[in-house]
């Protein structure tokens, strides 16, 4: 059964007078344990396709099914507490909390959002923290660390509380070619390890072809998809 | 709670600077509010005490009708002794009373021999009017006698004894008119010199009840007045209550009342005063909501437009409507917290020094009163109580607008 599945997809809005059809037609659906990117120019529907599957927006048309559940009408309230529970999110400007640690961005979904035991949610924090490699940073705030680190604490805290799914918009935009390869191999080693699907948006040159499953965008329509597991 | 909590105390850190003006605004309200309501509260405090233990006591009896003419003074409205008997009773049946004191009041002519005028007198005995008004003494300057007054002997009001150009030790004539018309005079003895109390009495002499009697011409044990002191002021209201119900159980002839009975609060224009200094407090107070209010509000407006971006990550992540406006809530709260807490330690300190340094002021005739400032823990209390509620209201519509945030809007946002 797939992940997410998206049958006819619309998205679009007012500009003025104009409508936009910023998404148009798109289906297709990705398996669990995916490695996905959406590439394509800006104002191709990148970000408005990991938007809806995201649940931070809603499609005009068509259907989206993200673990099963039909997320297209869900209530504010509803998405906020679905996302909690199944998506994590990884931005192109990091998005750490400047007066939170490491340790306490990583921990904030465990804490803030799903409440979790104190005892299991620092071994969870601990775990994730070795897995992305920053076991001794934890300490540190957010503004004591580099780029790339940053990157893979936004990595682990979008791990942290078991997401199926883990949703990345230009996650590398921020950062030179060599961190960028890292923060792609870190996304499919935590795949690897945890069975974590990844979903990731770029126009980066330099990772548009490091992803196992391709879909390009042109336009809001979806005109190719390569590699294995994803189907137009 | 406690992680919000810390990760609000944090924020308020964040902006160390804007934090501190806000903290210091609130705390600039809380200090004023206190020190106003403790300067005016021990003010009245103290000009209560003045006029209820220098001269009206708490409570007063009269026949009915007494107090409306008490202009002219009327001897034909004066409590007959059986009366005098029955309030007695009353009032010795009572728990809350302290003590009480029969009062003789009337107008005379006071000659010394060289210039007349008119004075209003009271005639007291002496041990019970100083149970009933025990700052009376206070009042009295140039006595060298044990007691506050013999017989033979008048305390003359302050301004008259100037007027009049006399002193103790002086002697004086009093001509009276009873009820009957009957004049009468005799000579006293200026025994001290009262000094003037703001109010109705406040000017009035003093002399034995015996001897008003005897000037008088009045034989049996007939008064003008009762005065009532009790054992705690704050049980007026429901002893004065009591009293007039069981007074009122005694009727006239026609079944009409006999008694009249009056709280200070009703007998002194001063009353008037403290009702004003409790509105002056109350809209000091509406002052400090506005202050409050205007400052959190202000600075929580601030706080999420300059957060948009991370409102809309810890949206994105999963943080429900709810928990987000904790967090801005938590950090007016905390805020209010602050700014009262620095408000009452500043507060404190103030007080310290004005009781060592105390302000000096004058109201009408009395000169040098020292207003010490104190305030009930209580009011303190409820004004922290206050100024946490406005910080916490302050910061409603600015954590409603960060709650109800849309993420990809909040995410767009640089």
């Amino acid at each position: 059964m797939a992940l997410v599945e998206a049958r006819d997809l619309h998205k679009s809005y007012q500009d003025g007078t104009t409508v936009v059809h910023a998404v148009d037609g798109v289906s297709f659906a990705i398996e669990p344990g995916s490695l996905v990117s959406f590439v394509g120019p800006s104002g191709s529907g990148k970000s408005t396709l990991l938007n809806m599957i995201g649940c931070l927006d809603r499609p005009s048309s068509g259907s989206l099914t993200v673990a099963g559940q039909d997320v297209s009408r869900l209530t504010p309230r509803e998405s906020a507490r679905f996302r909690g529970q199944h998506i994590g999110f990884i931005f192109q400007d990091f998005n750490l909390i400047p007066i939170l640690t490491v340790y306490e961005n990583i921990e904030y979904p465990l804490l803030m959002v799903q409440n979790w035991a104190p005892e299991r949610r620092r071994r969870q924090v601990e775990t994730v923290l070795a897995a992305v490699g920053m076991a001794d940073q934890g300490h540190k705030y957010p503004q004591q660390i580099s780029g790339g680190q940053k990157q893979r604490v936004a990595v682990a805290r979008a791990l942290v509380s078991q997401a199926q799914l883990v949703l990345a918009d230009e996650p590398t935009a921020n950062l030179d070619k060599a961190t960028a390869l890292q923060i792609i191999a870190l996304m499919k080693r935590m795949r690897d390890d945890f069975g974590t699907t990844f979903i990731f948006s770029t126009h980066d040159p330099k990772i548009v072809g490091t992803a196992e499953i391709i879909l390009t965008l042109e336009d809001g329509r979806l005109v190719s998809a390569e590699g294995h597991g994803g189907t137009p | 709670m406690k992680k919000i909590l810390t990760i609000a105390f944090r924020n308020l850190r964040r902006y160390r600077r804007r934090t501190l003006l806000t903290a210091s605004l609130v705390m600039l309200g809380v200090l004023s509010v206190l020190l106003f309501t403790s300067v005016t509260g021990s003010f009245k405090q103290m000009m209560i005490g003045q006029i209820t233990d220098a001269m009206l006591g708490h409570i007063q009896i009269h026949q009915k009708g007494f107090l409306a003419a008490i202009d002219t003074l009327p001897l034909n409205r004066n409590l007959k002794d059986t009366q005098v008997d029955k309030v007695r009773a009353v009032l010795d049946n009572s728990d809350a009373v302290a003590a009480y004191s029969t009062r003789l009041k009337f107008g005379a002519m006071f000659s010394t021999f060289a210039e007349t005028t008119n004075i209003r007198l009271n005639g007291v005995d002496p041990d019970r009017e100083l149970q009933t008004v025990p700052l009376l003494g206070d009042r009295i300057s140039g006595r060298d006698k044990p007691g506050l007054l013999a017989k033979g002997e008048i305390l003359v009001p302050k301004l008259l004894a100037t007027g009049m150009k006399v002193g103790v030790g002086d002697t004086v004539v009093l001509v009276a008119t009873n009820k009957d018309g009957s004049v009468n005079g005799q000579n006293f003895v200026i025994g001290g010199i009262v000094e003037a109390l703001s109010g109705p009495g406040g000017r009035d002499g003093y002399i034995h009840i015996e001897d008003a009697r005897s000037l008088l011409r009045i034989e049996t044990d007939e008064v003008s007045e009762v005065a009532v002191r009790l054992s705690d002021i704050g049980l007026l209201k429901n002893t004065t209550a009591t009293l007039a119900k069981e007074l009122a159980t005694l009727r006239g002839k026609e079944d009409k009342p006999l008694f009249e009975i009056h709280s200070w609060q009703e007998l002194t224009p001063f009353f008037n005063i403290v009702k004003m200094i409790d509105v002056m407090t109350f809209f000091i107070k509406i002052m400090l909501v506005a202050i409050v209010l205007v400052s959190i509000m202000n600075v929580m407006v601030m706080a999420v437009y300059e957060r948009i971006n991370e409102i809309g990550t810890i949206a994105a992540i999963g943080t429900g409507p709810g928990k987000i406006m904790a967090l801005f809530l938590s950090e007016g709260l905390l805020l209010g917290i602050i700014g009262a807490a620095l408000g009452i330690v500043v507060f404190l300190a103030a007080v310290a020094v004005l009781n060592v340094v105390p302000i000096s002021f004058d109201f009408g005739q009395q000169k040098g009163l020292l207003l010490e400032p104190a305030i009930s823990f209580a009011e303190i209390v409820s004004i922290s109580l206050i100024v946490v509620a406005i910080s916490v209201l302050g910061s409603l519509q600015p954590a409603w607008k960060a709650a109800t945030m849309d993420p990809i809007t909040a995410l767009r946002h640089v």
